[in-house]
């Protein structure tokens, strides 16, 4: 009896870290990644291009104010060389704690916070979204899948779609078919209230449009691939030590499976002379 | 210490005479490990070993963790992510720790269970059960307390809903989470106090730990017959049992073990699985997240605490009788600490005399309706406040009480039991005996 029930346990405890889902409707796009699944790691290159693109394009407004400019020459990490670091380091301006005054920053110092107040951090966004929860909400899809932050982001950054044509032409903010939490028209809605068409309407005007930077390795820029570097380089900030995590894992892992095995024989040697006996005297 | 007789511990070095003379300390670890015990326990009597393990994982990565953590408001959330990028190893020790705290409630709900199923909690255990009991409640203070610490959104959110429970008390109740918050609303002087009171109490959990093994050891382990070990002579005795060490010690490091191969795959490759993405935000008290939900240990109650609302009969009755006091919050309050009494006071609702649910042909469905309302109540737990799920939860609630307050108490009176072995001894032969090999079991 025991053993069906810890079956269902399990089943249930499954079931009840689902998420809830969100208001409306959206569509959040499973892209491959490179660091999901128990042995995926960063792609160095991806990262480098992310952040790129992160620093062309999101910096304007977005802050990483828990990242720290050193990281970004971290093993499993963008692994940049320690002058590129220094040197891009340089280019950013930071207030100084002690002076109060802006000066070049230095390795040691973090990201700058977000320079609009209405746009958050960016620090931990991609853990802070999980962007999908299966299957059938058991979120058991996270060990191959990752929980979909990364993919979230990748899919918000590609779902800016022309507003339907349902919409008023002055609904505040921009259509965007996988964000699900913005303002949403009433006149998109049915007679129950139901969302007609996906996602909503996000604050963010549309940040990337494919060919926003030109990548040094001549890698393509567009929508699509700009989309996947950026969610990737957001994944990294969020997480800077899955690859250590996951190789900590794997050993831990192996090790524990052998000292299993090597109970288990010890275990059954010790009992066999108990268990003849029971076998012979019954 | 134990009533099986059992050998004793003789000093036969100078030194271990010098020490015994002075502090017994060397015959009371000998007699905590050669505890005569009872040589049938199956493998539902290794979660005690497990969660020893278990808080004692907790408190040494707790206690690195405070090494770096900061109580105040305006640090807490930064100097948690201080741990997870700065900090050597500070990634793994806070996952660690983080998913330590459901490893420990997996283990003490199967613990709970295995008790109610094969009635540890009868007579003579029922300090054992009582004091167990009180460490799940510790457990439940501390995981709560715990999860406030990061103090993101979730953290927040979540300790204005929990002390909101105390604050659904009638006349008092305001005074009362004014008291546990140490202000009008969540804020500084909570973030401390929690934080003391999350160091506090596992040291409160490991002393009951300790009473909770002398009481046991005291009676002698149940087993999944429940019938008694002989205790005639020391002869007798050993039929029925082995020592605790090796026999026990290595069979439960074994499936220690095993668990831990899953632990260890949580942590390293889905570290995250168990929590809320929320908890990544950074606590805003202007902006209230659409779902607060608890951590998943405590769904089953949230359940139970949100099922009785306004529109059902038993609610309005309260409301009737008690002139108004009563309403469907401070219901809801009551009965989700009243699902947790009826718990501690199975001993006394179970009217059967028949320890184990093994020989007990109707009990053993009613039991397995329970361990099912359980998980059905921890799915409606996650789940929005709303038809259908609000009639499940309150289904299910009804069932829990009724499990303990009428199904029980008749079970004993109009349930006949099944054949038991006379001896644990015969259990042991006839289940070794009846298979060519069975090498596990």
């Amino acid at each position: 009896m025991f053993r069906k029930l810890t079956l269902s346990a399990a089943v249930a405890l499954g079931l009840s870290a689902t998420a809830v889902g969100a208001a409306g409707e959206a569509h959040v796009e499973d892209f491959d990644f490179s660091f999901e699944g128990p042995f995926g790691s960063y792609d160095q290159m991806q990262l480098q291009r992310g952040l790129q693109i992160y620093t062309e394009v999101c910096a304007a407004c977005h802050g990483l104010k828990y990242v720290a400019i050193r990281t970004l020459a971290d093993e499993g990490g963008p692994a940049l060389p320690e002058d590129q670091v220094r040197a891009y380091a340089a280019r950013i301006e930071v207030v100084d704690a002690d002076t109060g005054e802006f000066r070049p920053a230095i390795p040691a110092d973090k990201f700058p916070a977000s320079a609009l107040a209405e746009a958050p951090d960016l620090s931990l966004i991609a853990k802070a979204r999980a962007g999908f929860h299966g299957p059938y909400g058991t979120g058991l899809s996270q060990l191959i899948n990752g929980m979909g932050g990364a993919e979230y982001i990748a899919s918000l950054m590609a779902g800016y779609e022309e507003a339907p044509e349902c919409a008023p032409a002055d609904f505040p903010g921009s259509y965007n078919v996988a964000f699900a939490n913005g303002g949403y028209p009433d006149e998109c809605k049915d007679e129950d209230g139901h969302h007609t068409v996906p996602g909503s309407w996000i604050a963010m005007p549309q940040p990337l449009f494919g060919d926003d930077v030109e990548f040094a390795d001549g890698h393509d820029a567009d929508l699509h691939h700009v989309s996947q570097d950026i969610a990737a380089f957001l994944m990294w900030a969020a997480e800077p030590k899955l690859d250590a995590r996951k190789e900590a894992g794997f050993l831990s892992v192996l090790f524990l499976i052998l000292l299993s095995v090597l109970l288990y024989q010890t275990n059954k040697r010790l009992w066999a002379p108990h268990k003849a006996a029971a076998k012979k005297s019954s | 210490m134990s009533g099986i007789p059992h050998d004793h511990y003789e000093p036969k070095s100078g030194g271990a005479k010098w020490l015994e003379s002075r502090l017994p300390v060397l015959s009371l670890v000998y007699n905590t490990l050669v505890i005569p015990t009872p040589k049938n326990l199956n493998w539902m009597w290794i979660w005690g070993v497990v969660l020893t393990f278990t808080l004692v994982l907790q408190i040494i990565t707790g206690v690195v963790l405070v090494m770096h953590y900061t109580p105040q408001v305006d640090l807490a959330f930064a100097s948690v992510e201080h741990i997870m990028r700065d900090v050597n190893a500070g990634h793994m020790i806070r996952y660690v720790h983080a998913n330590g705290a459901s490893l420990f409630f997996v283990a003490v709900y199967f613990h709970i269970f295995r008790g109610l199923y094969y009635g540890s909690y009868k007579a003579p255990r029922e300090v054992t059960w009582i004091i167990g009991m009180l460490i799940y409640l510790l457990m439940m203070a501390t995981g709560f307390l715990g999860y406030v610490l990061p103090w993101g959104q979730m953290s927040f959110h979540g300790t204005a809903v929990i002390t909101g429970l105390f604050g659904a008390i009638p006349f008092i109740g305001e005074s009362i989470q004014t008291w546990l918050l140490g202000a009008s609303a969540v804020g500084q002087p909570a973030l401390n106090r929690f934080f003391s009171l999350h160091y506090l109490l596992p040291f409160l959990i490991a002393g009951l730990v300790v009473v909770h093994i002398w009481a046991f050891h005291s009676t002698g382990n149940n087993n999944p017959t429940g019938v008694e070990v002989r205790r005639g002579s020391k002869e007798e005795a050993e039929k029925d049992t082995l020592p605790f060490w090796p026999y026990f010690v290595i069979k439960d490091l074994f499936a220690l073990a095993v668990i831990l191969v899953v632990f260890a795959a949580v942590v390293g490759f889905m570290p995250n699985y168990l929590g809320h993405p929320d908890n990544y935000l950074e606590a805003n008290p202007l902006s209230t997240p659409s779902h607060i939900v608890p951590e998943w240990y405590f769904l089953p109650f949230y359940a139970i605490l949100r099922a009785f609302t306004a529109d059902v009969w038993a609610v309005q009755f309260a409301n009737w009788i008690s002139f108004g006091i009563i309403d469907a919050k401070f219901f809801g309050v009551l009965a989700m600490f009243g699902a947790i009494i009826v718990i501690a006071l199975a001993p006394w609702l179970d009217t059967s005399t028949v320890r184990s649910g093994r020989y007990r042909p109707m009990f053993k469905w009613w039991f397995a309706l329970l361990a099912i309302d359980f998980i059905v109540l921890m799915w409606a737990g996650a789940m929005p406040a709303e038809p259908p799920y609000s009639i499940i939860a309150l289904t299910g609630a009804t069932y829990w009480f009724a499990y303990f307050l009428v199904i029980l108490p008749l079970l004993g009176v109009i349930e006949r039991p099944t054949a038991r072995p006379a001896t644990i001894e015969e259990d042991f032969n006839a289940h070794y005996g009846k298979s060519t090999d069975k090498s596990a079991e």
